[in-house]
């Protein structure tokens, strides 16, 4: 951590009386850089079934493959919503369809990471953040964390990560540091004077500690503290389990995507250049249409977030979500779908091309199918990321095929970026 | 310096309690791992073979329902494995409630540490299903019993141990010539051979190669795992012929045996270059980020002379003057909790509710950065301090040490008593302060805990 983050937190730190931390299940990372443009990667675990989320009724071989399965269809009330005569988006991505009409959010269809026919979770989202051909070699580190490698000038000052374990992607050499916007402690002015006080000749508990404090005071909880909007007095609250109960509750009110999304956009708005963090639930192996439902609310939410709260800089941010592998393009025995190969790409932000789907359309004809089971994909999603990010930092095709993604080739330009 | 009874306790052990009996020397202190696991009965812990039935018995019950063919049937097996599936997670809460109760409760903390220590070493993850529960089971059988015997011993153990073998791929692995990969079933992953070489024994420095790599992986093709049996050894999975890693030949024309893999082991274990990488390994992890040369040079040779006998390695260790030194390694979330439920003397825990638990350990070490038998990877948690003090893992300290404590205990201990009680002699002016000055027991606890003093051992 370097001395002149140090000296900018402590400029800053208030006298609140809480404490950050946080429970989790989003972790966000955040790094700043030497350029202006911005971009948020989101992780989209448990395989996002891409034909249930921006469903291709224009293919002749979809109705068959997914129809009468409890899934609504298209011209049904609270079906999908018609993008153009091909596609419809799941009924529960409203909120961007403004969005969609603007070009500020569209789709690559049929990408996949390399990985091919074992289909773990496990192994399917450290290969997606490894960003490696494969994991034979073993993984050192991801993909953004890569790409922070090789940029110079990126400064350390700003850099963090927000989240209990932090992610894969943004693991590595680089400094990405790491807070969580969820619970809150609750601390007397006099409690905290005394751990400032025993941690006084203990570098590094001290700067932590004034880390720590500091950026407790920018979170929602230290504002909600300060509002008295928890009962009690502090005391009282110390008192047991009702402290616990309450920072376990803060923890759940805060774990929403929205929350997530607030606090990234408000460092964007700043210094910081890139974030990340990661959406759970996309493991729909039964009643799909209602299991996406959850989880594609949030990823709506959140992007919604973040154009409101980035403001002007929403013109130049890139948001893209990715996830470990599609889903069978059949039902189920249950309704759901289980672990495939080619999958979607979500992506957002004024900087890039929506209002379209992207990528060479398979088909879903039995002989076009990855092992007559799997949408077959036509781009590789590290490719979708690469000119992304050739597009947005002005990175060498160089430096992408070889330091950020190596062995990867790009192939042709998807213009994704505006 | 040299050895103190209760800095033997905080570095190398659990932690100090009030009214816990010390270990005057060295000898004394090392000398409780001879004598009977009594803590592992009181607080015991299933071992993986035991474990394994529970894995067979899912199986069969798959198997009937697809035999039976009846919709009905199907639904009764899948009952039936949603039924052990809760069962081995209400069990697992109470084997992590278990580990914490051996710090918490012990004689002999030293054997808590090392068992952690080589746990850690061998780090496993369960890959799903029953398996996400089988990491502590592993550790009983596979660990456990050997971290006062040999390296060699416990590296037996590891390489034929089911979740190691299922973690790192190995039993899926045919060497490219067997019967197996012949027939089309599979062919050889290195995933096992790369980590027992990198991770396990010699260490990255020691100048193997790839081609290293690819004979140890051909020479562990067999190794394997039966969902009825647990470890079992697939002769047609084997590469034929001999195999040379680090310059020894193993093995002879023919099937492969596992005669030859486990003497490929037994050299592994003893090799000079496992020897540095252990020795220092267990110097960080001990003492310090940036142990002493002479420290790790002690202890490699204490190693390299009893062919990795490790109490000689601990032995060496101990007597070390520089193993004394230092301001002390910064605990791990599980060391700080297991410490602290010690210092507190917590010997209850809400073993059997679930959302109680949950909430007072299983999520606080995850904000600590430590979540419950999921590291990242195969080379387990990071040694360095500042992997550790991050801003929200601190936090995460802090907000156990002020809101846990009160929960688990009716009464608190008084603050000024405490802080001598579970401290090395010495206890820091401005912490004595701190004690007498909180306002209220809770906080004078809290500021305890969080204390550097405490933090680090």
């Amino acid at each position: 951590m370097s001395h002149s983050r140090r000296t900018f937190l402590s400029r800053s730190l208030a006298m609140g009386c809480s404490l950050a931390a946080s429970p989790v299940l989003t972790p966000v990372s955040i790094a700043s850089a030497p350029f202006e443009n911005r971009l948020i990667v989101v992780i989209l675990r448990g395989g996002m079934d891409g034909l249930g989320v921006v469903q291709p009724w224009g293919d002749p071989d979809f109705a068959a493959l997914r129809a009468g399965s409890g899934m609504r269809e298209i011209g049904q009330r609270n079906g999908p919503l018609p993008l153009n005569d091909f596609y419809a988006m799941h009924r529960a991505l409203a909120p961007l369809m403004p969005l969609w009409r603007r070009g500020e959010v569209g789709f690559v269809n049929a990408v996949s990471t390399p990985y091919r026919n074992k289909r773990s979770h496990f192994d399917g989202q450290d290969l997606l953040e490894a960003g490696l051909e494969d994991t034979r070699e073993g993984i050192r580190d991801g993909w953004l964390n890569r790409m922070l490698q090789v940029v110079p000038g990126i400064s350390a000052e700003t850099a963090y990560t927000i989240g209990p374990s932090g992610m894969l992607l943004t693991k590595g050499a680089a400094e990405v540091s790491e807070w969580s916007p969820q619970a809150v402690l609750a601390m007397t002015p006099q409690a905290r004077r005394l751990m400032e006080h025993v941690m006084h000749d203990d570098p590094l508990f001290r700067d932590t500690l004034a880390e720590a404090m500091a950026l407790s005071d920018i979170g929602e909880g230290a504002q909600m503290m300060r509002a008295g909007g928890m009962d009690g007095a502090p005391d009282d609250m110390l008192s047991g389990m009702a402290a616990v109960r309450q920072g376990a509750q803060l923890a759940k009110d805060n774990a929403g995507a929205v929350h997530v999304a607030k606090f990234a956009a408000e460092r964007l708005r700043g210094e910081a250049r890139i974030a990340a963090f990661s959406i759970n639930g996309w493991d729909t192996h039964a009643r799909q249409d209602s299991t996406l439902r959850g989880p594609l609310a949030q990823l709506a939410e959140m992007i919604v977030t973040l154009r409101d709260d980035l403001g002007p800089v929403w013109a130049r941010t890139g948001v893209i979500a990715m996830t470990e592998f599609g889903r069978t393009v059949r039902i189920n025995g249950t309704g759901g779908t289980d672990h495939g190969t080619g999958g979607t790409l979500v992506f957002a932000g004024g900087a890039l091309r929506g209002g379209q789907v992207h990528g060479a359309w398979p088909g879903l004809d039995e002989v076009a199918l990855f092992e007559r089971r799997d949408l077959m994909p036509t781009s590789d999603v590290r490719a979708q990321a690469a000119w992304i990010m050739r597009g947005l930092f002005g990175l060498s095709r160089d430096v992408l095929e070889n330091a950020v993604f190596p062995g990867l080739d790009m192939g042709a330009d998807a213009g994704v970026v505006r | 310096m040299s050895y103190t009874s209760e800095r033997a306790e905080i570095r190398f052990g659990c932690g100090l309690m009030s009214k816990q009996s010390l270990a005057p020397d060295a000898g004394a202190f090392l000398g409780r791992l001879t004598s009977a696991d009594t803590v592992a009965a009181r607080y015991p812990i299933e071992r993986f073979d035991v474990f394994q039935t529970r894995i067979a018995q899912e199986r069969q019950s798959t198997r009937m329902a697809r035999d039976m063919g009846s919709e009905r049937a199907s639904k009764a097996a899948a009952r039936a494995r949603r039924d052990l599936r809760k069962e081995a997670q209400t069990d697992a809460m109470r084997w992590m409630g278990h580990t914490l109760l051996r710090r918490a409760t012990t004689a002999d903390g030293f054997r808590e540490r090392l068992t952690a220590f080589w746990a850690d070493h061998f780090t496993v993850i369960g890959k799903g299903g029953l398996l996400r529960y089988g990491a502590m089971p592993y550790v009983e059988q596979a660990i456990r019993p050997h971290v006062a015997g040999s390296l060699g011993d416990m590296l037996r153990a590891v390489a034929t141990a089911p979740m190691m073998l299922i973690y790192l791929d190995q039993d899926r692995s045919a060497g490219p010539n067997s019967a197996r990969a012949r027939s089309g079933r599979g062919g050889v992953n290195e995933n096992l051979a790369r980590e027992m070489l990198e991770l396990h024994t010699v260490g990255l420095g020691a100048g193997y190669d790839q081609n290293d790599v690819i004979e140890l992986a051909h020479l562990l093709a067999g190794l394997s795992v039966s969902v009825e049996e647990g470890f079992v050894f697939r002769r047609n999975a084997t590469e034929p012929g001999a195999e040379t890693v680090l310059g020894v030949s193993y093995g002879a024309d023919g099937p492969g045996r596992l005669e030859d893999v486990m003497a490929a082991l037994d050299d592994l274990a003893r090799h000079p270059a496992t020897a540095e990488h252990l020795a220092r390994k267990l110097a960080v992890h001990f003492v310090g980020d940036n142990p002493a040369p002479g420290l790790v040079a002690a202890m490699a040779s204490a190693y390299r002379e009893g062919q990795g006998d490790l109490m000689a390695v601990y032995a060496a260790m101990l007597d070390h003057p520089a193993a004394w030194e230092g301001p002390g390694n910064v605990k791990r979330p599980v060391d700080f909790v297991g410490s602290a439920l010690r210092a507190l003397r917590v010997d209850r825990l809400p073993l059997r509710q679930s959302a109680k638990f949950d909430m007072l350990l299983h999520q606080p070490l995850m904000l600590m950065g430590q979540p419950w038998d999921r590291p990242e990877g195969p080379d387990g948690w990071p040694e360095a301090d500042d992997d550790w003090i991050t801003p929200q893992r601190l936090a995460g300290r802090l907000q156990w040490a002020l809101n846990v404590p009160p929960v688990l205990l009716n009464r608190l201990p008084d603050p000024r008593e405490f802080v001598r009680d579970v401290l090395a002699p010495g206890v820091p002016e401005e912490l004595l302060f701190a004690a007498r000055a909180a306002e209220t027991r809770a906080e004078g606890i809290a500021v305890i805990l969080s204390s550097p003093a405490f933090q680090r051992m």
